[in-house]
């Protein structure tokens, strides 16, 4: 098989049906665009999922006695919950808060932007607590089992229970973006079959040619099988080369303000370069696969 | 060269057998004419041999190839020992005649330095040396069809096919293909022609081989058309 003459139908072929070329570049830089967009909506899901997780903590609240009496948690019974709770498997840290950290810490958190709030809340209105920080959000079943019935603690509250209400929601985000991005690669594939039986189908006289004067089934179909594969080279680089651009003239626009709180997770460079290869892959073997099916059907021996 | 023993072809939309029971054998160097009225089967004669089409039964084989039981791999193989050539030329319309007849070449891998040599000879045998880079547009009618033969002859095929070479062409230019087709015979390559045209067939005084409703209804080594046709 001669290389020379299979690339140089291939140029030639694609210079001949240059606005065809054209559109199967855009078609499928569109479609490859908007399925590694899916994939990076995957990916941001995933990690601000984890972010979130990251400052989930287990709030132990103490009884009003233990509070009142104990109140640098010095005596048994608090400091047994305390060592207790740090020797829990899965427990990161434990911070005490006695009452007046707790004012301190609900002013700080909750009532940072309403001041006049703040002053008005007694110095009594919250009980001692401990923050205990686990190495996975997912375990707070663990913490509660243990110590809701211990004397000396009135209440647990999981900020989890939150989180996964929000969990679900970017679940659902990221399922919806992966079926969107699904549907956009069988409609990049439909694109690229159809590109190929049109591209087959106006070289059509060339292709009985080669059938008759005796060309083998390879070298009938290579050439439109490696337009195909050239064609979708170029419109992934197009489609990542569009990412790049996309970043930071779209995402971060949109996102940045959210950036800048830490309730997002950046999509960074480096998100992109990773989905890269993917899209390269997924462009070009759609393309080649596609197009050797398409012919298949198509080229009678 | 050919030999079809008992070879039956029927369409599934047609109630009467394209080809029925034809026997015909055709030796190396034969020349041999292909007549009948349209649809007497002449065209289903042809696909078959190229393979384009199996027969219903009956055994074909063409310059050593059991045609009817070849595998589709092999297919390839045998249309690289069989040159064909048609009534519309076939003629790749952006290529030069040159481009035209290496392209006969480039498509089963020869490599450049064959090509490069041998299109030029071809182009010389079949009158067209100082045309090589037209393109078909440019070039009459019956110059197009010495380009589809030079093609068809580059690879030095056992056997050329013509299917109506003539039939869009004026009889004087239809007999310097005559001559051009008879040359290439000479040189030992067998040639089966299809074709209606009476003055040829009488002329030439080659074998006639007369289809009639898939039947064979005449087979004379040395025939003419037939009167009153």
């Amino acid at each position: 098989m001669r290389a020379s003459f299979i690339f140089g139908e291939v140029a030639s072929g694609l210079r001949r049906n240059v606005t065809m070329t054209i559109a199967m570049i855009l078609t499928v830089a569109i479609s490859l665009g908007l399925f590694g967009g899916g994939l990076l909506v995957v990916q941001m899901a995933n990690k601000t999922q984890s972010i979130f997780l990251d400052r989930v903590e287990v709030q132990i609240y103490l009884t009003n006695d233990v509070s009142d009496a104990d109140p640098e948690c010095e005596q048994d019974l608090c400091r047994n919950i305390r060592t207790d709770l740090e020797n829990t498997p899965g427990v990161v840290s434990v911070q005490y808060l006695d009452k007046a950290d707790a004012l301190a810490d609900a002013k700080e958190r909750t009532f940072k932007d309403q001041p006049e709030y703040s002053d008005l809340i007694s110095e009594n209105a919250l009980p001692a607590s401990m923050k205990v920080r686990m190495s996975d959000a997912e375990r707070y079943f663990v913490i509660f089992d243990l110590f809701n019935q211990r004397p000396g603690v009135a209440s647990i509250l999981n900020q989890k229970e939150l989180v996964d209400r929000l969990v679900s929601v970017f679940n659902g985000l990221r399922n919806a973006a992966f079926a969107l991005a699904l549907v956009q690669a069988f409609a990049a594939l439909l694109l690229i079959a159809n590109m190929v039986q049109i591209a087959a189908f106006t070289r059509r006289t060339e292709v009985s040619i080669m059938r008759l004067v005796g060309a083998t089934r390879w070298y009938t179909q290579l050439p439109f099988l490696l337009e195909a594969v050239a064609a979708a080279l170029v419109g992934t680089a197009l489609a990542i080369v569009g990412l790049f651009a996309a970043r930071p003239l779209v995402i971060d626009n949109v996102l940045g303000d959210l950036y800048d709180v830490n309730v997002f997770a950046k999509v960074t460079n480096s998100d992109i370069l990773l989905i890269a290869p993917v899209l390269a892959v997924v462009g070009v073997g759609f393309a080649a696969v596609t197009g050797y099916i398409t012919l298949r059907l198509y080229v009678r021996e | 060269m050919i030999s079809l023993e008992n070879v039956s072809k029927s369409y599934k939309t047609s109630t009467r057998p394209a080809l029925d029971k034809v026997n015909v054998e055709v030796d190396k160097g034969d020349f041999v004419f292909i007549i009948g009225p349209s649809g007497s089967g002449k065209s289903t004669f042809m696909r078959l041999l190229l393979k384009e089409d199996n027969p219903t039964s009956g055994d074909i084989h063409v310059a050593g190839f059991h045609v009817n039981k070849l595998s589709g791999r092999k297919v390839p193989k045998l249309r690289q020992r069989i040159g064909c050539v048609f009534q519309d030329f076939r003629l790749l319309p952006k290529k030069t005649v040159e481009q035209n007849v290496a392209f006969a070449l480039e498509v089963i891998g020869k490599p450049r330095s064959f090509i490069e040599k041998t299109v030029p000879e071809v182009l010389d045998l079949v009158g067209l040396a100082g045309k090589a880079d037209r393109l078909p547009t440019e070039l009459s009618g019956g110059e197009q069809q010495r380009v589809a033969i030079a093609r068809a002859f580059v690879n030095r095929p056992l056997l050329l096919l013509a299917d109506e070479p003539t039939g869009n062409l004026d009889p004087d230019t239809s007999g310097d293909i005559m001559l051009l087709l008879e040359r290439i015979n000479r040189v030992g390559t067998t040639v089966l022609m299809a074709t209606h045209d009476n003055h040829i067939v009488d002329a030439m005084r080659r074998r006639v081989v007369e289809l009639d409703q898939g039947l064979v209804v005449r087979d004379e080594s040395r025939g003419v058309y037939g009167v009153g046709r």
